[in-house]
């Protein structure tokens, strides 16, 4: 994974809120076997529609996604996390996160920034008085800003210690659990007889 | 210390804990299917990893294969590919695969329990978010993104914060007419879609423990639904008696030994939850959604609800884009919308229980001429003792399809979808925008409503019929 120290790039104000996973990409898109190629089902649904945000020439570049509450609800797919990062989306600010999509966002190396819901609306009403307005994001301080002179917005988000360092060094979980393995062992000598197997 | 349930497995399963990180823990169990599996296997393949726990490790086809025409050859070029990646998968890493044909193929979330595979104290994960519905035997049991199934292939483990404690205490009980889908549907509508957030919620009081194990599943199921990581049931005799016997359960001594770790299986007395929410069976009556996520729901008798009503500026925008989706007029009694398609099956509602309350309710009725009705077992075992008890001649009497085993139209991955602006009644978890087919409209129903709807044309319960 790669190590995500920072990013700025143009945001796109996604004013909805219970931005579920399959919005984000519907099941006909899930049957690759790929990690790649799913932009093309990235909102699929809402692309049809000329108005829908990432149609307007002014946002076509996003690289910041900043939706309403709950975002990322529903199914575990992280294909949801994949086709925002084959899009090109680096980073998604929402008021609040749902848990998996979350832990996925976490693991694929997409940064999922939970803001207060007013530091959304401040970025809302940003983006669409000045279409193509770039907004920076630092995760070493935990910062999202944007705009200049009166507009500027200057805001905190939160994100857990962990998944903060892992994102910052660009660690690979399975290879950190690796490095536990005498403890895996140790703990599965000790597991009851009754317990369950598949073969 | 006194513990609550999930504290209990939870520690049970600690492998290692460190300050700032989060705990690892051990699975007992992981479930696979095709959709959330192949870029884990080559993900293990890319970096030379092997699978560590082959036997505490299953696979099924379930999410895309076709409900009909099962002889030949699965038609989508595409979904067929990622059958036929899961069966080299499966293959190459020693996994067992129940693949289309074989008795024990079905709904991932279907097969483990019936298998006997899911019980009480277990940890449980599967990429695929009703993970949940393993909760009901008192394990603890989550969905899971891919990397993480990547990662639970290659060391048995996954590293968890904990999650807050919450206690659902279900007051009184639900009257007659009422289902467990309709409590459960109740309480996502009362809590919002997120409202269990970051939290693992154990449902308790005496109308849950008078619940059967499928009506257990049932509630279970949709934990995910008001955003909750997990939940559970604790075990009593009830589990038990559904795992005895089973396949996978454990036989003799073992047995024995398994049936006193899981009398543990309780909240102590005296444990602390960090939130506990209190809803009264009593007041429980038939209910149905009528926007585009499960939160927003009423019960039958009411009416589709007036945006205006909402305080919540967010509520009221998505209640309204809710209703602009579904086709609806506020003021309408629920009871008059008319439905194209009525959906009876999924890892929610799709097993034996609701396919013989279904059937002896449909019993010497016909289906609205305007209505097609689909009915899929949640697995081929499903399926097979529907057949030997004669219920798929009961549906199809009635005018409904009867089906092969899968999750089918309750996410329209495979043939079975709604076309633009048909407008299902269905037993399944999510009535998201385009799930059961791009601008189809979903009503979450129980399998009586199901039935009542499909024989009238509307949006019904079973008084009307
Ligand atoms: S039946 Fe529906 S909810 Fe259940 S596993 Fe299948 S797709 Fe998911």
């Amino acid at each position: 994974m790669e190590k995500f120290t920072s990013h700025t790039g143009v945001g796109a104000p996604l004013r909805r809120s219970n931005v579920d996973t399959d919005q984000i990409i519907p099941a006909v898109y899930l049957k690759r076997v790929t990690r790649t190629g799913f932009e093309d089902g990235l909102f699929a649904a809402w692309r049809n529609d000329p108005e829908f945000v990432l149609n307007q020439d002014a946002y076509k570049n996003a690289s910041v996604l900043v939706a309403g509450i709950d975002f990322g609800t529903g199914s575990s797919r992280e294909h949801a996390v994949w086709a925002l990062q084959n899009y090109g989306f680096k980073v998604v600010i929402s008021p609040r996160f749902a848990d998996i999509f979350r832990g996925n966002s976490g693991k694929a190396g997409l940064l999922a920034a939970q803001v207060d819901e007013s530091v959304v609306e401040q970025l809302w009403a940003l983006l669409e008085e000045q279409p193509g307005a770039e907004i920076s994001v630092d995760l070493e301080s935990r910062t999202v800003t944007a705009g200049e002179g009166d507009s500027r917005i200057e805001a905190s988000f939160a994100i857990d210690d962990y998944t903060r360092w892992r994102l910052l060094e660009g660690l690979d979980d399975i290879a950190i659990t690796l490095g536990h393995q005498d403890d895996i062992s140790e703990y599965e000598k000790k597991r009851p007889s009754f317990k369950p197997a598949t073969l | 210390m006194p513990k609550t349930l999930a504290e209990k497995i939870w520690d049970d399963h600690v492998v290692r804990s460190a300050d700032g990180e989060p705990d690892l823990l051990y699975i007992d169990l992981h479930l696979i299917h095709e959709v959330t599996s192949p870029q884990a296997f080559d993900g293990l393949r890319l970096s030379g990893r092997t699978l560590r726990r082959p036997d505490l490790t299953l696979a099924t086809e379930d999410h895309n294969i076709p409900t009909t025409d099962l002889d030949k050859p699965i038609a989508d070029l595409v979904s067929r590919t990622q059958v036929e990646t899961l069966r080299r998968n499966a293959e190459e890493f020693g996994v067992r695969l129940y693949p289309m044909g074989n008795i024990e193929q079905g709904i991932v979330h279907v097969v483990g329990p019936q298998l006997g595979l899911t019980q009480p104290g277990m940890t449980i994960v599967c990429g695929d978010s009703h993970t949940s519905t393993h909760g009901a035997f008192g394990s603890l049991a989550f969905g899971i993104g891919t990397s993480e199934v990547e990662h639970v292939m290659a060391t048995q483990t996954l590293p968890q914060a904990k999650p807050k404690m919450m206690a659902v205490e279900v007051v009184g009980d639900l009257p007659a007419g009422s289902t467990a889908k309709d409590l459960i549907l109740a309480l996502i509508t009362q809590e919002s879609t997120g409202g269990g957030q970051g939290y693992i919620v154990e449902y308790r009081g005496d109308a849950i423990k008078k619940l059967s194990m499928e009506e257990r599943m049932t509630i279970c199921n949709m934990s995910i639904e008001w955003g909750a990581k997990a939940g559970l049931i604790a075990p009593d005799e009830t589990t038990f008696e559904f795992i005895k016997g089973k396949d996978r359960a454990p036989q003799g001594e073992d047995w024995d030994a398994a049936v006193e770790y899981w009398k543990g299986l309780v909240t102590d007395e005296g444990a602390v939850f960090d939130k506990v929410v209190t809803i009264d069976a009593t007041q429980v009556s038939p209910f149905v959604t009528w926007g585009t996520n499960p939160g927003q729901g009423v019960a039958i008798s009411g009416n589709v609800p007036n945006p205006a009503d909402f305080e919540d500026e967010v509520e009221r925008t998505t209640a309204e884009r809710a209703l602009e989706y579904m086709g609806l007029t506020p003021g309408t009694p629920m009871r008059e919308i008319k439905v194209d398609t009525v959906f009876l099956g999924s890892c929610t509602n799709g097993r034996m229980s609701d396919l013989r309350r279904a059937a002896e309710l449909i019993e010497g009725h016909t289906i609205a001429d305007s209505v097609r009705m689909l009915v899929v077992p949640g697995s081929v075992r499903v399926r097979l003792q529907a057949e030997a008890e004669g219920l798929d001649k009961i549906f199809i009497a009635a005018g409904a399809e009867w089906r092969g085993a899968g999750c089918s139209m309750c996410l329209g991955m495979n043939p079975d979808q709604l076309a633009p602006g048909e407008r299902s009644a269905s037993t399944s978890n999510r009535n998201f925008e385009g799930r059961q087919g791009k601008g189809g409209r979903t009503h979450l129903v129980s399998p009586d409503v199901a039935v009542a709807t499909a024989v009238t044309g509307h949006l019904a319960t079973t008084a009307e019929i």
